[in-house]
């Protein structure tokens, strides 16, 4: 068989042994530590007999919850992965000067940043937030699940297939080595020739799917879903947030999937949208990539703000200041950040009338973010602040957060952006906006839902502990780049000439190990919590005094979220609620109408990743196979009917009645 | 949980029977003489382009284009009107709400390229020895 080359090549397309990196010492570290791992957590779900509850409970479940809580897990663990790159990358820079090479050859290098960039924006940061926008959104508006849950559990495994490819890239073949937005020429067929790229496209085609998908249900259930008497100026500040960011999801991915798609058809049937000659235009490629990518950064930071209006309000205990300037500057951030994107390549030469016109819609969007940090300091204002760790970060937050817009302000004055473009200063500038706004936020939400999610708060002193470690980390690791980004340093360089500028580097990686504390001390959160978890336990499900519906419900909430619907009079429901002297409904219960768990997504999923697997490796049976079941499984799908049960009056009373127990405990 | 007097009734079962299931079905379906208006009318519109470029209409390109792509635009709108069955009511005003939306973000998106694209195309230096032969 193996004297027949057409044979093979049938077989396995382009794929090679030599695709294998076993030549490369550290990919053979990390294989043999994913592996170890990998088998230890298989075994360990063997042994304790999990592997029917794991497929049952959770891979299949259409609950928002379990989604949402499965997307956030997704996001830890792409962060691992997407950190341990970020590592590599400062030990490189703060040992490769002079002589010294380092220990990345540019090659490896390429892949690394690369593949940091695209995996914390596509596989940490948005599925972060979408697991938080599933797990919260029904929640506070008083809804049971999401408008159309299995569509919730398809773009979930079509997210984490995403994800897969990208990691399929470590250990078969190479990643992309042009930047994450992949710009041509460079990310064209004639100058990357590998599969690196079309990693990269299918990873984010298939990711982009579920995203897409995602808003499009989110967007239906927040119109169509809200409790009775919820109009929009009383909806949640997060749900408001939640709702801007998915109708920008909405209408931008489909721009990221076109210009993708262009980009694929000059890799593969040789079409010519990007290349330098018959006629393509590789700026357009930039030009179409910036308009989704810019209010991507959007999608990613409201619902942080959202995050921080709902920490503010409920840790001062006060009504959130200004609520409706809050839901206003929501959405002209929304309107606004589809006006701005050509700031990201001022320098490509568009002329003074352009470049001042973009220069200035991007200084008017630090109006409305403007007014939504007054808000929340007036929130703060004469409130009765308690200092838990989901506040600390938001303080962080509106600190770190104020000097990234100040930075971020300063390269939309174009003649500066000039000077500033490609440089570490705009590198610092991102991560502050990205770390100090998002990220910050995200781990805000975490310690602050954490309770709702699970039943019991998150230990205080780890999380105080992370959180330092996280803020100083920042200002060490970002601050030095700062510097260097203003003496002319470029990004993306494997090897520096000039030794005078090592010390800053050496600063940024302590604070790069700063960082890494940070996360090693949410993840030891995480486990002492859990060992310590009947201490931590919250029986009240009210355990910040919460202003929110989501507070309302029992701690984890029940399948059916609330046994009746409740109906909401004013801004802060529950907090209406409960001075209004609410008491829980203790009878006539009946049955609730729920839809019921389906293998199909994850089944599609699995599909996808030998399809995209098939066409990045041109492996052309293993594509049609792999099309023909996706059409197969998914028209399969609408003939089940049986997609709905319902919980017996008997099941939620008993439900009810031990949560009256639990209650009755606390007073 | 100290204050548990009821005062006012937070629940009422009469919103829960339809919560969650508020299809809108005001959206309407086509009537026989409203599908075949679209259907002629889009004959029309498609006929018309064929006749203009096959029967060389006009002498200048730019304007059979132009006037295809108008013709075009038309199309769009009697697919969405007489298939779509989109009008200021269906769904509680959300399509018309949603295509308004769309149709902003389409205009900024292919303005701003052509615009961005135009200046750019001005601004750069000749690519290629053709190009610099085309130079005024």
């Amino acid at each position: 068989m193996f004297s027949n080359p057409d044979l093979l090549k049938f077989i396995f397309g382009r794929l090679t042994l030599e695709a294998i990196p076993y030549h490369e010492p550290i990919l053979i570290i990390t294989f043999i530590g994913v592996a170890i791992g990998g088998l230890a957590l298989l075994g360990a779900i063997t042994y304790f007999k999990f592997w029917g509850p794991l497929w049952r409970d959770w891979i299949t479940s259409v609950d928002h919850k379990k989604i949402g809580i499965m997307y956030i897990i997704l996001a830890i663990i792409m962060l691992l992965r997407g950190f341990s790159d970020a590592l590599l990358m400062r030990a490189q820079q703060a040992i490769a000067f002079g002589d010294n090479e380092g220990f990345l050859p540019p090659h490896h290098y390429d892949q690394i940043f690369t593949a940091h960039g695209v995996i914390m924006i596509f596989f940490v940061a948005m599925p972060f937030v979408t697991g938080f926008m599933n797990f919260v959104v029904p929640l506070q508006i008083g809804a049971r699940d999401v408008s159309f849950p299995f569509l919730n559990n398809f773009s979930f495994w079509m997210t984490t297939a995403g994800a897969i490819i990208i990691m399929l890239s470590l250990f078969i073949g190479e990643f992309a080595r042009t930047g994450w937005l992949a710009y041509p020429p460079l990310s064209g067929a004639a100058y990357t020739p590998g599969v690196g790229v079309d990693y990269y496209l299918w990873g984010l085609q298939v990711a982009g799917v579920g995203t897409t998908l995602s808003g499009i249900n989110l967007i239906a259930t927040i119109v169509k879903m809200r409790a009775p008497g919820m109009t929009f100026m009383k909806m949640p500040i997060f749900t408001w947030t939640s709702l801007c960011t998915n109708i920008l999801i909405v209408a931008t991915f489909p721009i990221l999937t076109a210009t993708l798609a262009l980009l694929t058809l000059d890799r593969y049937v040789g079409t010519n949208f990007f290349t330098n000659d018959l006629g393509g235009n590789p700026m357009m490629y930039v030009n179409l990539i910036w308009i989704w990518g810019h209010p991507e950064v959007y999608i990613l930071v409201l619902p942080a703000f959202g995050i921080f209006s709902e920490v503010v309000a409920t840790f001062s205990g006060k009504r959130l200041f200004g609520y409706a300037s809050m839901v206003y500057a929501t959405c002209v951030i929304m309107i606004l950040s589809y006006l701005v994107w050509l700031h990201h390549f001022f320098t490509m030469g568009s002329g003074a009338s352009v470049n001042a016109f973009f220069g200035i819609t991007t200084m008017i969007i630090s109006i409305p973010t403007g007014a939504k940090m007054f808000n929340w300091l007036f929130t703060m204002y004469r409130g009765r602040i308690t200092y838990d760790v989901p506040m600390l970060w938001t303080v962080g937050f509106m600190v770190t957060f104020v000097i990234g817009g100040m930075t971020g302000v300063m390269l939309a004055v174009p003649p500066a952006d000039f000077v500033l473009h490609n440089s570490l200063f705009l590198i610092a500038h991102f991560h502050n906006v990205i770390i100090g706004g998002v990220l910050f936020g995200l781990l805000a939400g975490v310690n602050y839902w954490f309770p709702k999610a699970f039943g019991f708060k998150l230990d205080a002193f780890w999380g105080k502990l992370s959180f330092w470690f996280w803020l100083i980390g920042f200002y060490v690791a970002f601050m030095p780049l700062y510097v260097l980004g203003l003496m002319g340093v470029t990004r993306r360089l494997q090897h520096i000439e000039d030794p005078s500028l090592q010390i800053w580097f050496v600063i940024a990686a302590i604070g790069a190990v700063l960082i890494a504390c940070g996360i090693a001390c949410f993840i030891i959160q995480l486990v002492v919590s859990f060992i310590r978890r009947e201490e931590l336990r919250d029986a009240t499900g009210d355990p910040w005094n919460g202003r929110t519906l989501e507070w309302s419900t029992s701690s984890p909430p029940p399948d059916y979220n609330f046994a009746f619907t409740p109906v909401v009079h004013d801004h802060d429901s529950w907090y209406d609620m409960k001075n209004r002297g609410y008491s829980r409904p203790l009878q006539g219960f009946k049955p609730i109408h729920m839809p019921k768990n389906t293998g199909t997504g994850a089944i599609l999923s699995g599909l996808s990743i030998a399809l995209a697997f098939g066409l990045i490796w041109y492996i052309w049976w293993m594509v049609a196979v792999s099309f023909v079941a996706i059409l197969a499984v998914a028209i399969g799908h609408t003939f089940n009917y049986k997609r709905d049960f319902y919980i017996p009056a008997a099941d939620v009373s008993a439900e009810e009645e031990r949560r009256t127990e639990l209650l009755a405990k606390q007073v | 949980m100290t204050t548990q007097t009821p005062v006012a009734p937070v629940h009422e079962d009469a919103h829960q029977a339809h919560h969650g299931h508020s299809h809108g079905h005001e959206a309407g379906h086509g009537t026989f003489k409203s599908y075949m208006t679209g259907f002629v009318l889009s004959v029309i519109l498609t006929a018309i382009p064929f006749w203009l470029v096959m029967g060389d209409v006009f002498e200048s390109k730019i304007m059979t284009v132009s006037l295809i792509m108008f013709l075009g635009a038309i199309q769009i709108v009697v697919h969405m009107v007489y298939f779509l069955h989109m009008n200021t009511r269906s769904e509680g005003g959300w399509t018309i709400m949603a295509l308004i939306f769309t149709i902003v973000i389409v205009f900024i998106a292919l303005s701003g390229s052509l615009w961005v694209m135009h200046h750019l195309n001005t601004n750069m230096m000749p690519m290629s020895p053709e190009m610099m032969k085309n130079m005024p």
